[in-house]
């Protein structure tokens, strides 16, 4: 029941021989934006990550420019078979040149793979496994707006260094909870803390109560959550009825969004630290864009994913306008080539693995007596320079690295 | 301190008392679907879209209206249920004779449909809904800590079971509709309204799901996305306990609520298929379910 929806948002007329439109395939630039539109992780990318898409088009002026660009979505229900089923026919049949955003490190691994094979492009925002730009590296894939090395690295030294130094962690059973994890439990001991117990639950849980328990029984000081979207807010939401806090453990969500926080309120979400890419009440640009989306998304305030689907497919057209091709591989090497500049993550690289390089910033929830009405959930702790964020290069075991 | 397969007894004991109360829920929605298969014939797939709706009606309320959670308890159930007896009426009624299949595949359109509009409207993130005042806190059993609220959950949840399967089997009215559903000519001949009987049992299988709805919403996220969820773990209940058996569905709601817990315990990452093991196996030895009757 694969349930594409395609949207035809042609944005310019056919526009004759204007040179970036000689070698672009077929006349056509056209944009796959693969996510989960009906589930757990829905309001993170979804239907948003498509209306960031069509903005970014608009913004870049491609109509202008004569060129045509076209954007399609589809769901992928966080199944990897269905993802790459969606992503193949794009890329067979329906010539999709790349795909955008695909939240689940599951399905974005195998798109991962198959973007490869086929020569396309692949802008990863949603997934979070830091094997994209490791282990699994690709010349078709660029890994835009975080990862699990960025959030562990962030969110886990910060905690260990105010004297959270035993953790027991709480993990989503796929690639991207086992990917977090590992990152965070690395940073963890570096640190000198202690893992004193895991737990790992199936994607999607409605009931943490059981997994809890072991965490509170575990007396780790720290309750790590692997996980994230419906599995986040169910997990904090009951670790407050269960008086896991008022006992004197911690719970570090270490991949929350601003959807999350919006959707537990923030009598249940006050206090908690954890690092984000992207925030809209940076400055003027972010809260331009934030009105922006909101009016496009159901009254909704964009996540850092949908800010990095924004951001990604304005850095991907420019790349294709200066290439003069629509062709994968040449378009990722010069969107490396390029350095980026967009309103969201301000200026920025794209490093030979395909890891997108800007700063992080670890937030932490304000009360409700702080904040000043919906939306007005953070206040920035500190800013991890762009250079600190993400894993060094040489550490990530990307073959693509020159040794 | 004692030790069972490597786990702390009181570890152990809370574990089951957790596999109570999630078995509470899977009896709730188990006992909405049992009646209106056991009586009606029709498999209810929009149940879980129902218990979804009850959730909403009670976040609604509090939201828009400004009505608690003990009103809530109380409207929910009734405004579902006859949103549920407009279903029958306007379109499960034309498919009565033709093979449940239809009526599988209307009531989950049905369930698509709604949960398509809600995710539309309030997304995927869910909203929160607070726990009653009276209901908050906890206490501490000694071997854990028990939510208040998690306590009355398995209350009122034992109290509804035993009062719909008293209802049922050990009533006139009760009597009356099994026999409606054995023998409706007969039945009608005797002077009784068997359709209208029929659609208030629908009403009130849809009411029970909406009663299980309003019990959830203070514990999970009040999201679009809850009742289809469970619905499918909620299926493979009332197969087990055997098609259409009301004491069939409680006792393995419970049971399986205890089963899923401790899998949770021994391994975890087994918890989310360990029941339709046990349904594979219980087909496999038992077809008509454990406390069902071959016809």
């Amino acid at each position: 029941m694969a349930v594409v929806r395609k949207i035809s948002a042609a944005v310019a007329l056919a526009c004759a021989s204007i040179g970036a439109q000689a070698q672009v395939s077929d006349g056509v630039i056209k944009i796959g934006v693969l996510s989960d539109m009906s589930s757990l992780y829905s309001d993170i990318g979804g239907p948003g990550s498509v209306a960031a898409a069509r903005m970014a088009v608009e913004d870049f002026g491609a109509a202008k420019k004569g060129m045509k660009v076209e954007i399609v979505s589809g769901d992928h229900q966080n199944k990897p078979d269905v993802g790459s089923g969606i992503a193949r026919q794009w890329y067979d049949t329906d010539k999709v040149d790349a795909i955008f955003d695909v939240p689940n490190s599951g399905v974005a691994l195998a798109i991962n793979q198959l973007t490869r094979e086929k020569g396309k492009a692949f802008i990863n925002s949603g997934a979070a496994s830091s094997d994209l730009t490791g282990k699994a590296c690709s010349p078709n894939t660029v890994h835009w707006t975080y990862d699990t090395w960025m959030l562990a690295n962030g969110t886990g030294s910060a905690i260990v260094k105010t004297g959270g130094d035993t953790w027991f962690f709480l993990t989503s059973d796929y690639a991207f909870g086992h990917a977090l994890e590992r990152d965070t439990e690395a940073v963890v001991l570096k640190s000198g803390g202690k893992v004193l117990g895991k737990v790992r639950h199936p994607l999607n849980t409605q009931d943490f109560s059981s997994f809890l328990l072991q965490a509170q029984s575990s007396k780790a000081k720290i309750i790590g959550l692997a996980n994230a979207g419906g599995d986040t807010t169910n997990s904090i939401k009951q670790a407050s009825e269960f008086g896991i806090v008022k006992g004197g453990q911690s719970l570090a969500g270490l991949l929350v969004f601003i959807s999350d926080v919006h959707g537990l309120g923030l009598q249940t979400a006050q206090g908690l630290i954890f690092t984000e890419t992207f925030y809209w009440d940076l400055n003027d640009q972010t809260r331009a864009f934030a009105k922006r989306m909101a009016a496009a998304n159901n009254g909704k305030y964009p996540t850092m994913v949908q800010a990095g689907v924004y951001a990604g497919v304005l850095h991907y057209l420019k790349a294709i306008e200066a290439a003069k091709t629509d062709d994968g591989t040449k378009v990722v090497a010069k969107m490396k080539e390029l350095p980026t500049d967009d309103p969201l993550f301000g200026k920025g690289r794209i490093r030979a693995d395909g890891r997108k390089i800007h700063p992080a910033y670890l937030v932490e929830v304000k009360k409700p007596s702080e904040s000043k009405g919906p939306y007005d959930y953070y206040k920035v702790r500190s800013q991890i320079p762009a250079d600190q964020a993400f894993r060094p290069e040489k550490d990530g075991g990307c073959d693509l690295v020159k040794k | 301190m004692t030790e069972i397969f490597g786990v702390p007894t009181q570890a152990l004991f809370g574990q089951l008392l957790i596999g109570l109360i999630n078995g509470s829920f899977y009896a709730l929605l188990s006992l909405g679907l049992a009646v209106i298969f056991g009586l009606l014939n029709i498999i209810n797939f929009t149940h879980g879209a129902q218990y979804m709706l009850g959730a909403f009606v009670a976040y609604l309320l509090l939201n828009k209206l400004g009505v608690g959670y003990w009103w809530s308890l109380l409207i929910a159930p009734v405004v579902v249920g006859a949103f549920g007896m407009l279903i029958e009426r306007l379109m499960l009624k034309q498919l009565y004779k033709l093979d449940h299949l239809y009526g599988l595949l209307l009531t989950f359109g049905l369930a698509l449909i709604i949960q398509g509009l809600f995710r539309n409207e309030f997304g995927s993130s869910g909203q929160p809904y607070p726990i009653a005042a009276e209901l908050t806190g906890g206490r501490n059993l000694g071997f854990m800590f028990l939510p208040i609220y998690r306590g009355w959950v398995i209350l009122a949840s034992l109290v509804v079971c035993i009062g719909t399967w008293f209802v049922i089997e050990k009533t006139k009215l009760g009597s009356y509709l099994r026999a409606a559903t054995e023998n409706p000519q007969l039945v009608q001949a005797f002077g009784i309204n068997v359709p209208r009987m029929i659609t208030l049992t629908y009403g009130f299988g849809v009411a029970l799901a909406a009663f299980a709805g309003v019990m959830a919403a203070p514990i999970y996220q009040v999201s679009p996305q809850m009742g289809a969820d469970l619905i499918i773990v909620v299926f493979a209940v009332v197969v087990i306990g055997g098609m259409g058996s009301i004491l069939g569905s409680v006792i393995t709601g419970f049971g399986l609520g205890i089963i899923e817990g401790l899998t949770k315990v021994f391994y975890p990452e087994a918890s989310n298929t360990v029941i339709f093991i046990i349904m594979a196996i219980v087909l496999l030895i038992r077809p008509a379910g454990l406390f069902g009757t071959q016809k």
